[in-house]
């Protein structure tokens, strides 16, 4: 392990710690009972097998958009339009569950397919709108998600709405489509195991495969990718149909996992959340489920400290924000790196004395 | 029906009143793009400034001393913005993520350590600032209903849509920031400190964003609700971006987002047309718009690049 | 005359140990047009950059109208009365040239900008000095020749009296160089000091008064223009203090894979840098192209390694047309490059030395299947690399960043030479790294030569042309001024003449390629 790595791997463990503890300073402030609070949010989830279930459904959805933005972000593609490839992955599954009817079994398959390919156009728009006219990917993306919201709206209430509801809700989507639950006691269900299948296929694509190489070479150094001969613009198509093509199906997933009806209407802020695991994961999909499991703990841990506590979930959404300024900031710790490297540079240059 | 109802004067005056917090946000948008950078925090500027908004107000029992704190903590937090991007080198779209994170968390979590409220500031005893009536403007026939009877906030808007421009064109500051953000090189080469000048521009930027902040509290609305700057912005950054980061160009694109949200409000209540539909349009519109003005800027640089 | 500025004893040594100026005295006299001169890397620009307050000398004393004093930043020494044209220009585009010209120092009229006044302050400098700018276009819509003449007048604006004009006839046509010329006597005899940067040796005899040659960092002494021939002037400037040699077997031409005819690049300004050059190149040849920089070399290699496609005329690898062709399958033909810049075009620095080895043979069947990497493979060859090419790292893990200039250039002559290339373009392939490093890679050069590759060889370091090329030719403002195949029997000085373009060689047709 160079020392690279290890000085990233402590940073992220310095920010965490940092935030963390600047929380609990927070909580110690406001809270009249801030150790109950604080031993809730570490220990509240490990406390029965259905909280800890919470943890691990909480995990998945993440884990498909963490992939997803970390395949965008490795090609330099700054593609914020993952918030409306879920929600309209979600759309679409609901939509074409209650349309069609298939068989048990290949139901799921069909509708997670069609809600990734859906969600794949969703942040192509941005991709080829950069390519085509060189604009902002940043603000064309965010605009994208409010586009898909009032579009799914827009199918909820004059196609699939249940009029029976007491609320804006789709019809229930019918069993077979439904994702099997695959752990008693908890709503864990088969999207688990794609997530992880999905976290280690996006290691494999990134890091093993030419494609996967010619992207993290056009994301880290674009004129030295050109120079190379590879297709920048084939490149950055490619990670953003493929990155959205990841959140839109677990958009499905999550819909068909969680929900029996889909009922968004707002923006859920899956996209935002991919961010911070994409940025505590190091666009590194092997790390994503890792990251995601950080985070799901986080936020079970804080539900359930609002729950017997006076402190609010809030608190980790503030976590969660110092943990990314922590961890993005180049400058912080820096003083540290330098010692760091100059250290390993000062052994590489007696070893090569050794070699001369 | 519908055409009846674009040219009714309550439709344009509740465009104007939509437009308002957006508006805001876009000009501030604009100074700091113009200096060089994205600021993408405005939406948790908004945030912080529509709950400290409430706060101040009730706590300074006036209005104006709330606004006035509000602008105060604006330009803290386009301060913080600006520490973490010039001089901790944090990616300003990270940074700009995690800020808006915060807000979204620290808001809910002040409002209830301030309050003991979850989520609605319901117990706070909020001052919005007043709507006035324009003297002879007023007894105008169509223009008065649609001008007249704003909140003074709108005013304070199309006021500095004007400000806005003439510092950017007409003031040595102004066009330092232009320089800094065009060529940074350059603005150093003849002494001008390209981060004093970003660090500056933020906090103009935050100000202005909290003024549209403290307006969903104090004018929109009379109290906080969590989230409640509901991605203005998000717009903001949109339309300024398709206005050229202009304070005026931002200004039209900005009457467009305040249109078809108030014409969306009208539609909900008992039309055939859904409005999604129109919910929809300021987003395709500016999609199309922005595509068309990046084209049209690509085609201008290469044809300048070719001299 | 008055000493303005007198430099003494001035030296530089950059953190990495290269001394860039060296014991060097340099002074001006008031109203002169002082010329200083010497190759790239010769020191000239480190010492502006010290006179102008952006570098600082271990050593040496600046002393100006009599008073000893420091520069602590290009702030201070515009405040000192120096001003600079920087060689790429310091203007902001959108922005009219009124507005550039007093941008920092604005006309104030209460809290706003007196545009009036910053348009007529403006107008009345152009007409001091005859410029005739309409200073109320923007900047992006001028010619460059004009730009430079806004540079000039902000540095006036600030009260420059000596001006440091950093090779300002490189981006102008002759006619702009002319009239530029005229503003620059107009500005003499109004009793501007100007230090004038160049290697046109003709420009400095038609307009300076004295001139200063630097080479390899170190002062070759100061002349008056008029006392000194071109050539002796060229002689100061271009040779080598040690001879390298390397061993190389005797020439064996085989057949020709690289024909160029009529080729001429047009720069982003506009101006041809390449201008109907024809050439071949043969198996087991190394041409060597010297020539000062900025002469079209770069230009030149954009085109012939498909970087850039805005060329006429024709270029040909093995009778496949390059233009036709994208980057990948031009490389595929057969072609490796080394670029000028190994750090934005050469390497990506977060990425480990793996990671750069391969991005151009990835695809290749020994490396990679339909979709998958063969990594076993890969890691295998790269340790293979490593150890040929001499690359000290800890492991093939190792970002590029963190290794020395001499070590990257390595890894990236690792990857072009080990895709069995037929044609190798080299560009400055030593430039900046370790003597060790410089020399090993020289060593390999000539080992693909002997192997039968055909290889184009551009650098500024003479040893590196004259010690490797069977044949040299010498680019000067985007022509061959001369081409040699002997060049065993060329002198330095010779090649001097050439490279400043006081000698220029009519007979190259026939010596360059067939009809």
């Amino acid at each position: 392990m160079n020392s690279n790595t290890k000085f990233n791997i402590l940073r992220t463990a310095l920010s965490i710690g940092i935030a963390l503890l600047i929380s609990f300073v927070i909580i110690f402030l406001t809270s009249k009972e801030p150790v109950t609070a604080i031993v809730q949010l570490l220990t509240g989830p490990l406390q029965s097998a259905r909280r800890f279930g919470n943890v691990i459904e909480a995990m998945i959805p993440l884990i498909f958009t963490g992939v997803g933005v970390s395949i965008m972000f490795s090609a330099n593609q700054i593609n914020l339009a993952g918030e409306g490839s879920f929600h309209i992955g979600g759309l679409v599954a609901t939509f074409l569950a209650l349309k069609l009817s298939l068989p048990q079994g290949i139901s799921p398959i069909v509708l997670i397919l069609a809600a990734g390919l859906v969600g794949s156009l969703v942040t192509a728009v941005p991709a080829i709108l950069k390519i085509k006219t060189n604009s902002n990917v940043l603000v064309s993306s965010l605009m994208m998600n409010y586009l898909v919201l009032y579009f799914c709206n827009y199918i909820l209430s004059y196609f699939i709405k249940d009029p029976t509801a007491g609320s804006v809700v789709s019809y229930a989507v019918p069993e077979t489509a439904q994702l099997m639950k695959i752990i008693g006691g908890t709503r864990i269900h088969i999207g688990l195991i794609l997530a992880f299948a999905v976290a280690f296929f996006g290691y494999v694509f990134l890091y093993k495969t030419k494609i996967g190489y010619e992207l993290r070479i056009t994301g880290e150094n674009e004129e030295f990718a050109k120079y190379s001969g590879i297709n920048v613009m084939k490149i950055t198509l490619i990670s953003s149909l493929l990155g959205g093509f990841l959140i839109g199906a677990g958009g499905g997933v999550e819909l068909l996992g969680m929900y029996t009806r889909f009922s968004w209407t707002s923006l859920l802020g899956y996209g935002w959340d991919a961010i911070i695991i994409t940025t505590l994961a190091k666009k590194n999909p092997l790390y994503v489920p890792l990251a995601a499991f950080f985070l799901a703990y986080l936020r079970t841990g804080a539900s359930i400290m609002s729950r017997s506590t006076d402190v609010v979930t809030e608190i980790v959404t503030i976590t969660q924000g110092l943990i990314i300024l922590f961890i993005v900031a180049e400058q912080f710790l820096s003083k540290f790196r330098h010692n760091m490297i100059a250290k390993e540079a000062k052994a590489t240059l007696t070893s090569e004395k050794e070699v001369k | 029906m519908i055409l009846n109802a674009l040219l009714s004067p309550e439709f344009l005056n509740a465009t104007l009143r939509a437009t308002t917090p957006i508006l805001f946000a876009t000009i501030a948008s604009s100074i700091a793009s113009k200096s060089g950078i994205t600021n993408m925090a405005l939406e948790g500027m908004m945030l912080f400034a529509a709950l400290f908004g409430v706060i101040f107000s009730s706590a300074f029992n006036s209005a104006w001393l709330g606004l006035l704190m509000t602008m105060v903590i604006g330009g803290f937090i386009g301060f913080i913005l600006a520490f973490f991007v010039l001089k901790l080198k944090t990616d300003e779209i990270l940074a700009a993520i995690a800020i808006n994170l915060i807000a979204s968390g620290a808001t809910v979590f002040i409002l209830l350590i301030v309050s003991g409220d979850r989520g609605v500031s319901s117990s706070i005893q909020s001052i919005a600032l007043p709507r006035i009536t324009l003297p002879v403007i007023e007894n105008i026939p169509y223009l008065g209903a649609v001008i007249s009877n704003q909140n003074i906030l709108t005013y304070l808007g199309l006021i500095t849509v004007f400000i806005a421009h003439i510092f950017l064109y007409k003031t040595p500051l102004g066009l330092r920031i232009r320089a800094v953000g065009e060529n940074k090189d350059a603005a150093e080469s003849v002494g001008i400190s390209s981060k004093k000048i970003q660090y500056i521009a933020l906090i103009i930027s935050g100000v202005l964003a909290s003024m549209g902040g403290f307006f969903l509290s104090g004018g929109y609305m009379t109290y906080f609700t969590k989230d409640m700057s509901a991605g203005r912005g998000f717009i903001a950054l949109a339309a300024s971006s398709m206005g050229g980061n202009t304070p005026v160009g931002g200004f039209l694109v900005s009457l467009l987002f305040g249109a078809a949200q108030a014409l969306a409000n009208i539609l909900q209540m008992g039309s055939t047309l859904p409005y999604e539909i129109i919910q929809m349009l300021p987003y395709i519109t500016t999609l199309v718009g922005l595509g068309i003005y990046s084209y049209r800027l690509m085609k201008k640089n290469q044809k300048l690049n070719e001299k | 005359m008055d000493k303005v500025l007198q430099m003494n004893n001035i030296m530089k040594i950059y953190p990495n140990g290269v001394v860039a100026v060296e014991d060097v005295t340099f002074e001006l006299e008031k109203g002169e047009i002082h010329a200083l001169l010497g190759e790239n890397g010769a020191g000239k620009s480190t010492l502006m950059k010290i006179l102008f307050g952006i570098e600082y000398p271990e050593q040496g004393q600046i002393i100006l109208n009599g008073v000893e004093t420091k520069m602590k930043s290009s702030q201070d020494a515009i405040k000192k009365g120096i001003g600079m044209v920087h060689q790429h220009f310091m203007l902001v585009p959108s922005l009219t040239v009124a507005e550039n010209i007093v941008l920092g120092v604005e006309p104030k009229n209460n809290a706003f900008i007196d545009m009036q006044k910053a348009i007529e302050i403006s107008k009345n400098l152009s007409d001091k000095y005859n410029f005739d700018i309409d200073v109320t276009l923007r900047v992006q819509e001028l010619p460059v020749g004009i730009k430079q003449k806004v540079e000039i007048l902000k540095a006036l604006y600030r009260g420059a009296d000596i001006l440091i004009l950093d090779e300002p006839t490189a981006v102008l046509t002759p006619q702009e160089t002319e009239e530029l010329f005229v503003q620059l006597n107009k500005l003499k005899a109004d009793g501007h000091t100007i230090i004038f940067i160049s290697h046109k040796l003709d420009e400095i005899k038609a307009i300076c008064d004295r001139a200063t040659v630097m080479r390899n960092g170190k002062s070759k002494g100061t002349y008056n223009v008029d006392d000194i021939s071109t050539s002796e002037m060229s002689r100061l400037m271009v040779g080598r203090d040690v001879v390298l040699t390397f061993d190389k077997k005797p020439l064996n031409l085989k057949q020709t894979v690289l024909k160029v005819r009529n080729l001429s690049v047009a720069g982003s300004t506009g101006i041809k840098r390449v201008d109907d050059i024809s050439f071949d190149l043969k198996e087991g040849e190394i041409l060597g192209i010297a020539g000062v920089e900025g002469n079209g070399q770069s230009h030149l290699i954009d085109a012939l390694t498909g970087l850039t496609k805005k060329f006429i005329g024709e270029i040909n690898i093995f009778d496949e047309d390059v233009k036709k062709h994208s980057i990948k399958e031009i490389r595929e033909l057969g072609l490796a490059h080394i670029p000028e810049d190994r750090m934005t075009l050469g390497c990506a620095k977060n990425m480990n030395i793996l990671d750069n080895m391969f991005s151009n043979q990835y695809d290749r069947p020994e490396f990679s299947g339909k979709f998958m990497l063969k990594t076993k493979k890969i890691e295998q060859r790269a340790n293979e690399l490593i150890k040929e090419y001499l690359v000290k790292c800890k492991s093939f893990k190792q970002n590029v960043g963190m290794l020395s200039g001499g070590n990257i250039q390595k890894v990236v002559v690792a990857r072009e030479f080990s895709t069995n290339p037929k044609i190798i373009i080299a560009n400055q392939p030593t430039r900046g790294i370790d003597v060790g490093a410089a020399s090993f890679i020289r060593q390999r050069i000539i080992e693909y030569r002997d192997a039968g590759c055909a290889i184009i060889l551009i650098s500024a370091d003479l040893n590196e042309v004259f010690e490797l090329s069977d044949r040299l030719a010498v680019m000067y403002k985007g022509k061959f001024s001369g081409v040699f195949n002997d060049v065993k029997n060329l002198t330095e000085e010779e090649l001097g003449k050439y490279m400043l373009g006081i000698k220029k060689d009519d007979r190259l047709e026939g010596i360059m390629y067939e009809q």
